[in-house]
């Protein structure tokens, strides 16, 4: 499979009033052709930023200091305005967090399909409404004739959600990122709207990166996983490889703090000390404050990649 | 042997504006629920099943429509919520809520927080008393001491848990009613909270109810759970028993529906559609039918009636 989202070397910086957030250094991540890849770690921890560069919707206080991002071949940092703009929802969509906020309150939803179809497919005026319902037929939305007529408010968060999905996948885009998308959501609805985000990413060998704070729900729909800590990815590896043998110590730490089946309350462990404050100097490897494997080696940078196989990468010295 | 808690019959019925005259919404129907003494119960279902309307219930926030609720065989429904909410009685349930930033006030310090209760409901007037009872609190739920004079927006999310459970426990309850106690935050977080909220029963041998979407959660902690749909219980079973062998349809649903790396790509049962309107429902329809997918004739005539299968298990459907 060939790489279809590559992220190199990506650092961003927020300049605040209170300083300068370095929220991520370094992150580099692949995601290939067809594959569904995770992105986990505690809130704080980058995911959501990384989506967004991705996206070019970074915040105006966002600094990209260096890396780069190329999808398909296209440099996306280095595209701006109109062509970024045909990009996104083209070539790449967003599924955000809180479906009821992202969509527009006022505006029913069948218009909001219309929208990105107008936008980006070239589509005839005169059938955008049969191709707005056949996008909510997709989803798998009943009585999509009706449902077209319907404002967000008088839809349930799981039916909001597919209306998102049925947005970001109107115009069949290569990458799709979901953000989230099922917090706030029942296990009942948030297992159908991840098995409807499976079954298109699998028929249309759509590439999808799913940010979730849930290893379990990762566990279950990622080909590959990567775990995110402070901003940093500090371990990247195919899902099975990842739950049975994390190297990384922050992988084995939120594992074990994960309830599982199997999990009593003692066995139950959690993470001691909080996220370093992005702001100060830090150490090469940030995680070293809280870890209890903590070396002399691991104060000296620069922080290493090591390979452990060929597709399970580490961002530490003493891997376990 | 009188159970701590019996609520009998609990109903709340919510009169609608604007709909047909005489309808009301269903919001708890007819519910039966003991709990006893030193017993973890959890209680589960989707949003909008009941769960949080049987919370403010028990906890008297809100006056039943009818049924009565005993605690240690006294009946608290005898006098009204106005009236109770000033009586020491208050003390024996408390609460301690779903978002812990938005149930503490934030112009109050820890201190205050947790002294609030002692003052209101234990009428505690002498200042070294409270500060003892405060301190002590503060000592069982691992918050340290030079915490106990910060305002809430000083503290993480994991310390406001803490003080949400500190104000609970400091009036000494026999019942904890546990709202979502963790949904707010992050796994390496929970992790801490949920073993010290098992061990907190352990040392004062308060009874537990456990309100939770997270079923790997409950499990954790629950001897015995409660399964809620649209108002009514359609199943309770000892924890394991649930998880091993589910009986009503909807709770077959929910187990499968918890994510499980185990099982990945392989396509499982799920619950789709859209739950019936708990506005006025029929009272001789299964409320499960219209999503259930072992619906017959029979469902559509007779209300199944919640039954005993043995073993302390029982569930309401013709086909368990």
């Amino acid at each position: 499979m060939s790489d279809h989202l590559t992220i190199s070397d990506l650092n961003l910086e927020f300049r605040t009033r209170h300083g300068t957030v370095r929220a991520l250094e370094d992150v580099s991540l692949t995601v290939r052709r067809g594959e569904i890849v995770g992105v986990v770690g505690e809130s704080g921890s980058g995911k959501s930023v990384m989506a967004y560069s991705v996206m070019g919707l970074s915040d105006a206080a966002a600094d990209i200091k260096r890396g780069s991002i190329v999808l398909g071949g296209m440099d996306l940092l280095t595209t701006r305005g109109e062509a970024m703009r045909a990009i996104r929802g083209r070539e790449m969509a967003m599924i955000f967090q809180s479906p009821r906020t992202a969509l527009n309150p006022i505006r029913k939803v069948g218009r909001q399909i219309e929208d990105v179809l107008l936008e980006h497919a070239a589509i005839p005026r005169r059938d955008l409404k049969k191709a707005a319902i056949a996008a909510l037929e997709r989803v798998r939305i009943p009585d999509p004739e009706r449902r077209y007529n319907a404002y967000p408010f008088e839809l349930s968060g799981g039916m909001c959600q597919r209306i998102m999905i049925a947005i970001a996948l109107a115009c069949s885009p290569s990458l799709l990122i979901a953000d989230e998308p099922t917090t706030g959501l029942d296990v009942t609805t948030q297992a159908v709207i991840m098995d409807l985000i499976r079954d298109k990413s699998r028929d249309s060998r759509m590439s999808t990166l799913l940010i979730t704070h849930d290893l379990g729900l990762a566990g279950e729909y990622c080909d590959r996983i990567a775990v995110m800590h402070a901003g940093h990815v500090v371990e990247i590896a195919p899902t099975d490889v990842l739950l049975a043998h994390p190297a990384h110590p922050y992988t084995r730490q939120l594992l074990a703090a994960t309830p599982t089946p199997d999990s009593t309350i003692d066995t139950l462990s959690s993470i001691g000390g909080q996220l370093p404050d992005l702001r100060r100097e830090l150490p090469p490897c940030r995680f070293s404050e809280r870890c209890v494997r903590k070396m002399p080696q691991c104060d000296l940078p620069p922080l290493p990649w090591t390979e452990l196989s060929s597709d399970h990468l580490v961002r530490c010295r003493v891997p376990l | 042997m009188t159970a701590l808690l019996d609520a009998q019959n609990l109903s709340k019925l919510y009169p609608v504006k604007g709909g047909a005259k005489g309808s009301l919404l269903h919001a708890v129907d007819g519910v039966d629920l003991r709990i006893e003494a030193g017993e973890c119960v959890g209680l589960v279902g989707e949003s909008g099943c009941g769960k949080s309307t049987m919370v403010r219930l028990l906890a008297r926030l809100i006056d039943p429509t009818s049924g009565r609720i005993f605690l240690d065989g006294g009946d608290v429904t005898a006098v009204t919520q106005s009236q109770f909410v000033a009586s020491p009685e208050r003390g024996r349930i408390q609460v301690v809520f779903q978002d812990p930033t938005e149930s503490l006030n934030p112009s109050f310090r820890v201190f205050q927080t947790i002294a609030d209760p002692l003052k209101r409901l234990l009428k505690l007037r002498n200042a070294d008393d409270i500060a003892a009872k405060v301190y002590r609190a503060a000592m069982l739920v691992g918050l340290p001491r030079e915490l106990v004079q910060r305002y809430p927006h000083q503290l993480s999310g994991g310390q406001r848990a803490r003080v949400g459970i500190a104000r609970a426990i400091v009036v000494e309850p026999r019942l904890l009613i546990l709202d979502e106690p963790t949904s707010a935050l992050d796994v390496s977080v929970q992790a801490v909270i949920l073993r010290l909220l098992a061990d907190l029963r352990a040392r004062l041998g308060m009874s537990y109810l456990f309100v939770s979407h997270d079923l790997n959660v409950v499990r954790l902690l629950c001897s015995r759970v409660v399964v809620m749909y649209l108002g009514k219980v359609v199943e309770v079973a000892p924890v394991e028993q649930l998880f091993a062998n589910p009986r009503h349809p909807y709770t077959k649903a929910l187990i499968a529906s918890i994510p499980d790396p185990a099982r990945r790509g392989e396509a499982r049962p799920r619950l789709d559609g859209n739950p019936t309107s708990p506005i006025s429902p029929n009272p001789n329809v299964c409320r499960f039918q219209s999503r259930c997918p072992i619906a017959s004739a029979e469902c559509r005539t007779i209300m199944p009636e919640l039954r005993e299968l043995g073993g302390g298990q029982s569930a309401a459907c013709h086909f368990a």
